[in-house]
């Protein structure tokens, strides 16, 4: 991650209509609060926490009636603003598509310059893992009824939480890795 | 006579009920891609790319099929492969409706589901087939087939849409603007897919090495389908196949680009499948969402064959494979623009590279009802992420047609001296005549003026257009009575004497500047000269392009060894070989590689310039500028001749000499507007033929929208621009070298 390629990825963002707010890992419960309306579900996080009223372990109903989803991004592609979103069996592939809002916590660190890295990265894991990992980039669209609007099937809006590095201890093998190739 | 009533009958409805939508829609993709890929630094270099990894991918298929099997299967999934639809349909209907027992499939956007007709053979058995695309859903509603293979539904309108709606919901207040049909879909669409059993999607790529399959999306309704469901179906083109997940790359970064001019559509699904999400559990309300229902999740790629195998045998139909269905070459088709693919297209495929899918899919009689759609005029060319060559399959295609449908009885020709050809006896008549337009031009310059008048004879052009399909409504060219070569040698030869000279050049007769449009020969002669350039004319053959723009390939061929043999000599002594006639150069430079050695045909390609691109290097090589005539100085009326309004011949601006005249143009102090039409519409003798009159000349249209009410002077460089701006405008607009060239 550089700072042009944060620069790119929140310009690109910006361009999407995607809002993004920036902190450290202490402030991320904060962050998703202020983001997050109300009722929101969720998936833990690999790097800081979410608010306590954002529910973890929902129920079928309260998926259902959930306004926002809060899940992680593996990855981002700083020229195209997009996140890799991860299935897995928490269900951060439905909490992230079945909302009206996505709010999606990303670390700088797992920032790549663009689409070859983000393949590069996806590579070995898909083989290795069996990955499932959706490149997101600003919310749902369709033009198929006779004029752009947003959250056709998924989410209207995304919302990026950028967690800066810098004050938190523990990163996973996924951004050391990555920071590695660059 | 191949001229077929119903044809332009359908032409014209679909033009008057379907043409303003389909064009609003597929211009603004076109301007889109222009945008799109113009931000990228390395486009031409990931378009290689592209190529490279689908060239390679179709040359080891085979493998690449066993490889993804193993990938797959160790995944949890299954593959199988399907020689045909039926084959295809009866394991997607044994899984689904036997298997499972399912009551309701929902589907993501799949034209290879399009093409072996899964949801007819689904519902047979008693599934329900919903389509959760928004377009696709509309014509499901509508029961109407795709008009454009990424946008579907484009050539409906949002009212004909709310009116959809109204009725098969039985709606007294409808959804109206597309925020709410939006949301009125989604919501009902949102409940069906809950209630699913199965989810079927396509896939866009495959990746052998991991079996992981990419998804190129903007709802999410690929993503519901398969989150929802606990059975997945994948139906893919077996060439969806590429060796790595890294290939993924390139194509991500070109097919939105490329398709309907976004950088990157929302969602690049990226799925090894099964996929490891929860099953949500819609009819319990207490379940928790994650309750380890993944781990049940099933997975079958169904890979399909229906006649690709036998497509990568074929030398010539084989780049088809590459497509990746992007629908560049239908958004950048003039003829596509107007008409939509329910007219230029075939049973599921359509635009330009419908004709190599539909004849390899479905056979040549599918591939021949839209075919004569694609005028060769080449835009789709440098559009293509892959670079394929979709006028020349079309070309190829049409070759396979002329032979396989020709008719040994039909040989009594009334004009066989006038078409003597290579091709066929049986073949249609209009097909040879304008194949043969050579034959023809030089008969009518010799015959001048009886054969103009004649030519203008109500009766006459009465037969000409039930016998040879040629409108009556068009100007026919008018032959002069001294061809260009006559004239030159009548004035003595070349004024410049080569010792004198900085350069020496061959002007090519091409066949319109000699029998037809002599005056910009001329003009091009003292432009050169005016350069210091000596300058030959010799009476060289013609091109080739009018057969090869029939499909009669033999005769261009013949007609390529020709020309060669007529300039090589030329070409050895050093001459440039300069050209007027834009679709002639692009024979040259590019179709004469398929029929001339390649050393020959590299010589030529490489010793021959368009005229407007010669003048241009001699003014960049010091020529001197005031040698050619600069605009008149002035103001008021006297300024319009400065002003200048240019359309760029189509084929020239594919091999990237459509600007050079604008640079000219400029740098002796005209104000050049320059139109953004890709073809003008006429593409040859496209626009002369009965059937697509109206079409060519509703192609035609934003050129007269751009240069209608201009009072600027309006050039073009092509004989088929000329006649066509002719009719558009009211007036013939000259050629580029016409306006610069010093006076007689």
């Amino acid at each position: 991650m550089s700072v042009a390629d944060r620069s790119t990825f929140k310009r690109r963002l910006d361009s999407l209509g995607v809002i993004v707010t920036e902190g450290t890992e202490s402030e991320c419960a904060e962050l998703i609060d202020e983001a997050a309306g109300d009722p929101a579900v969720g998936v833990e996080l690999d790097a800081g926490s979410l608010p306590d009223r954002i529910e973890t372990d929902p129920t079928t109903a309260e998926f259902r009636a959930a306004h926002t989803g809060v899940t992680d991004a593996s990855l981002g592609v700083a020229a195209y603003g997009s996140v890799a979103i991860e299935a897995d069996a928490a269900g951060t592939e439905p909490v992230s598509l079945f909302v009206d809002r996505h709010v999606v916590v990303l670390r700088e660190a797992d920032l790549v310059p663009d689409m070859p890295d983000a393949f590069e990265w996806l590579g070995p894991k898909a083989r290795d893992e069996s990955v499932d990992v959706v490149f997101a980039t600003g919310p749902s669209a369709t033009a198929d009824m006779g004029g752009l609007v947003h959250g056709a099937h998924g989410p209207k809006e995304v919302h990026v939480v950028l967690l800066r590095e810098g004050d938190a201890g523990g990163r996973d093998s996924v951004s050391s890795e990555v920071t590695a190739d660059e | 006579m191949s001229s077929d009533a119903a044809k332009g009958d359908r032409i014209r409805e679909l033009m008057a009920t379907e043409g303003d939508a389909v064009a609003e829609n597929t211009r603004g993709f076109n301007r889109g891609r222009y945008e799109s890929t113009g931000r990228l630094d390395d486009y031409e270099e990931l378009k290689a790319e592209a190529r490279e990894i689908k060239e390679d991918a179709i040359a080891r298929l085979p493998e690449l099929i066993d490889e993804v099997k193993a990938s797959v299967e160790a995944n949890g999934g299954t593959v199988y492969v399907a020689d045909d639809a039926a084959d295809a349909n009866r394991y997607v209907t044994e899984l689904t409706a036997e298997e499972r027992d399912a009551d309701r499939l929902v589907k993501s956007k799949s034209m290879t589901s399009e093409e072996i007709e899964v949801n007819e053979a689904l519902e047979a058995e008693g599934v329900e087939v919903i389509e959760t695309d928004l377009g696709e859903w509309v014509l499901q509603l509508a029961d109407e087939a795709p008009s454009h293979i990424v946008a579907p539904a484009i050539h409906k309108s949002r009212e004909g849409i709310s009116e959809l709606f109204a009725e098969r919901f039985d709606l007294d207040d409808p959804p109206e603007t597309a925020e709410e049909l939006t949301m009125f879909a989604r919501e009902r669409l949102g409940e069906l897919v809950e209630g699913a059993d199965v989810g079927m999607t396509g896939a866009n790529f495959v990746a052998a090495d991991s079996g992981t399959m990419l998804l190129v999306t903007s709802e999410g309704n690929a993503r519901k389908t398969v989150s929802a469901t606990d059975t997945h179906v994948a139906v893919a083109g077996v060439e969806k196949l590429v060796p790595t997940v890294e290939d993924f790359s390139p194509f991500v970064e070109l097919i939105g680009r490329s398709g309907t001019g976004q950088d990157v559509t929302s969602y690049i699904s990226t799925l090894t499948p099964p996929v490891d999400s929860p099953v949500p559990d819609f009819e319990s309300d207490d379940e928790p969402l994650a309750d380890g229902s993944g781990d049940d999740r099933d997975f079958h790629l169904v890979l399909i064959d229906n006649g690709r195998m036998e497509m990568r045998e074929d030398e010539q139909l084989k780049e088809t494979l590459y497509c990746i269905r992007c629908s560049a070459c239908s958004n950048a088709c003039g003829n596509f623009q107007s008409v939509g693919g329910h007219a230029f297209g075939g049973e599921t495929y359509s635009g330009g590279i419908a004709t190599g899918w539909e004849a390899g899919i479905e056979g040549l009689d599918t591939a021949a009802e839209f075919n004569d759609l694609c005028t060769g005029c080449s835009r789709c060319v440098p559009a293509c992420p892959v670079g394929i060559d979709i006028p020349w399959i079309n070309t190829v295609v049409r070759d396979r047609i002329n032979r396989g449908e020709a008719d040994p009885g039909q040989t009594d020709w009334m004009f066989e001296e006038l078409v003597p050809d290579e091709e066929p006896a049986g073949l249609d008549l209009a097909t040879r005549l304008v194949g043969n337009y050579e034959t023809l031009a030089k008969w009518g310059s010799r015959t001048a003026p009886v054969a103009n008048r004649l030519s203008d004879a109500g009766p006459l052009r009465a037969l000409a257009e039930r016998v040879a399909g040629i409108d009556r409504r068009r100007d026919l060219p008018e032959f002069a009575s001294e061809p260009l070569v006559d004239w030159f040698a009548a004035r003595g030869g070349a004024r410049v004497p080569a010792a004198e000279a900085e350069r020496e050049a061959v002007l090519y007769p091409d066949t319109a500047t000699n029998y037809v449009d002599v005056d910009r020969g001329k003009a091009a002669v003292r432009a050169l000269e005016a350069l210091g350039v000596h300058v030959r004319v010799p009476d060289l053959p013609g091109s080739g392009r009018p057969p090869l723009s029939q499909g009669m390939i033999a005769t261009a061929e013949s007609a390529a060894e020709d020309v060669y043999a007529g300039l090589a000599t030329h070409v050895d002594a050093g001459r440039d070989v300069v050209v007027i006639e834009p679709s002639d150069l692009a024979m040259f430079r590019s179709e004469y590689e398929k029929f001339l050695p390649e050393t020959s045909h590299e010589r030529l390609a490489a010793a021959s310039y368009d005229v407007m691109e010669y003048v241009f290097g001699l003014l960049e090589n010091g020529g001197d500028p005031a040698a050619l005539r600069a605009p008149v100085e002035g103001t008021g009326p006297v300024a319009a001749g400065k002003r200048v309004a240019y359309h760029p011949h189509c084929q020239a601006r594919t091999i990237g000499v459509g600007e050079h005249a604008t640079a000219v143009m400029e740098a002796l102090g005209y104000d050049v507007r320059v139109s953004d039409t890709e073809c003008c519409g006429m593409a040859g003798s496209f626009g002369y033929k009965n059937d697509y009159y109206e079409l060519s000349m509703d192609v035609g249209e934003p050129i007269r929208e751009q240069f209608g009410d201009t009072d600027r002077t309006v050039v073009a460089a092509g004989t088929s621009c000329t006649e066509q701006i002719d009719a558009l405008l009211g007036d013939a607009p000259m050629h580029p070298v016409e306006l610069v060239a010093p006076r007689e």
